[in-house]
């Protein structure tokens, strides 16, 4: 019996579909366990010297830092983490959305725009959508290495220092829970009070630490820890937020897949018994006119 | 005084130490040792291979002691709060000292070949750090036998 052959063949290829995505959603949810590990490890550290850092800005220091200079704006660097492979909901696009809204200040202010990017998806993104790229890093895997992201990235902080860069964001997706990723996008350089927390007591900060054994070496080293910090923890965040994302978005396509299944089989039913009952109605009209 | 103890903390590139309030952190800065107290002025400094020590508040009858080891870092002081930015630390009791020995052993051996001055360099690193963690398993010692 022939009836409803394109629906059943439909069928089988969405069941073969939500086999996958629900495959994918397992290696997903174990991935996410390890990923997000791994974030937690770092995250300590990372906060940690951010709030050194935070006070050093508010201290008055002997030495200041070449990455401490407020300049006027006139060229600024984005430092873009995105994935390397798709699948994974709207992290990325939310992500390019904040992203290029933001961009599109600093276009209207006619601020040149340069970009350093990590993950293939902002690669291409930025391919076709059009950008200064200056350097990018793809296929960091789940389990970024420091001196992978610090290779490329430096350039960028490089290009701060001699002056080409005014100011260098870092957009990237921070990891809220396992349903939330947020996008958002945080001021690297120039390292600044106005973002410290306790900001309010600037009134009265004419203080300064004492520095043994340099206040140059020390801060310069500092500095330099801060920015692999920051920009390691982003992209260990990054790979945290992608597991994350990829489990709900194959989950929902699982569930989906399911539902459609559902809706095919009653449209399949449908069709096979109005067959049987017309079939069944030839044989009648036959045997009568018999 | 005011107040006895600060807030001290810990953390490796890795992990997230220690964390909690103490009476007194000993350190070795680049400089030389330190002592910390309360109210400490601010202080801000690169810290040597070598023990950690801490004097845990809450110990009336008997002070509490705790020993790391650091491999270098930052070490920053507000009067109310110290922080430790270690590249890498570990708790005093889990360091190997097997693998310490070792390690200064070799290091003692490559120091006296002296390659080329890379080699000689890495190898005066090694031995800092061998030295360091052995020195701080002693410390810990020390204290754990005293009481």
């Amino acid at each position: 019996m022939s009836v409803g052959k394109e629906i059943r063949t439909q069928i089988k290829s969405v069941r073969n579909t939500q086999k996958i995505t629900s495959a994918m959603e397992m290696v997903a949810a174990s991935k996410m366990r390890r990923t997000q590990d791994k974030m937690n490890e770092g995250k300590p550290y990372s906060v940690k010297v951010r709030e050194v850092i935070d006070h050093l800005s508010g201290a008055c220091p002997e030495y200041r830092h070449v990455y401490m200079e407020e300049r006027p704006v006139n060229r600024v660097g984005y430092l873009v983490v995105s994935t390397d492979k798709g699948l994974c909901g709207g992290l990325n696009v939310n992500l390019f959305r904040l992203l290029v809204g933001d961009m599109k200040k600093w276009h209207d202010r006619k601020v040149e725009i340069d970009l350093a990017v990590i993950g293939k998806k902002a690669q291409s993104f930025f391919r076709a959508f059009g950008g200064n790229v200056v350097t990018s890093v793809t296929d960091i895997g789940e389990h970024p290495v420091m001196e992978d992201l610090i290779g490329s990235t430096k350039v960028m902080f490089d290009a701060f220092g001699d002056g080409q860069l005014d100011a260098i964001f870092l957009a990237t997706n921070d990891f809220v829970n396992t349903m939330t990723q947020r996008p958002v996008l945080r001021k690297l350089l120039p390292l600044s009070v106005a973002d410290s927390p306790d900001g309010a007591e600037q009134g009265q900060s004419r203080w300064d630490y004492i520095y043994e054994p340099d206040a140059r070496d020390l801060i310069n080293g500092l500095v330099q820890r801060y920015i692999e910090s920051q920009v390691y923890q982003a992209a260990v965040e990054n790979v945290a937020c992608e597991q994350a994302a990829k489990m709900v978005a194959m989950k929902s396509a699982t569930e989906n897949a399911g539902k459609l299944i559902d809706d095919l089989q009653l449209v399949y039913n449908n069709v096979r018994q109005a067959a049987i009952t017309q079939e069944i109605s030839e044989i009648m009209g036959g045997a009568a006119a018999v | 005084m005011a107040n006895k103890t600060f807030r001290c903390d810990i953390v490796s590139a890795k992990e997230e130490i220690f964390s909690g309030q103490v009476e007194m952190v000993v350190v070795s800065g680049t400089l030389g040792e330190l002592g910390i107290l309360p109210n400490h002025t601010p202080l801000l400094t690169g810290i040597n291979p070598g023990p950690v020590r801490l004097r845990l508040s809450g110990g009336e009858s008997e002070p509490v002691e705790e020993v790391f080891y650091a491999s270098g870092g930052f070490l920053e002081v507000q009067p109310t709060h110290v922080t430790i930015l270690a590249d890498t630390a570990l708790r005093a009791e889990n360091l190997d000292e097997a693998a310490a020995q070792e390690a200064r052993a070799k290091a003692e051996r490559a120091l006296e070949e002296r390659a080329d001055d890379f080699q000689f360099s890495m190898a005066a690193t090694q031995l800092a750090e061998a030295a360091a963690q052995l020195r701080a398993l002693e410390k810990f010692r020390s204290h754990t036998s005293r009481r």
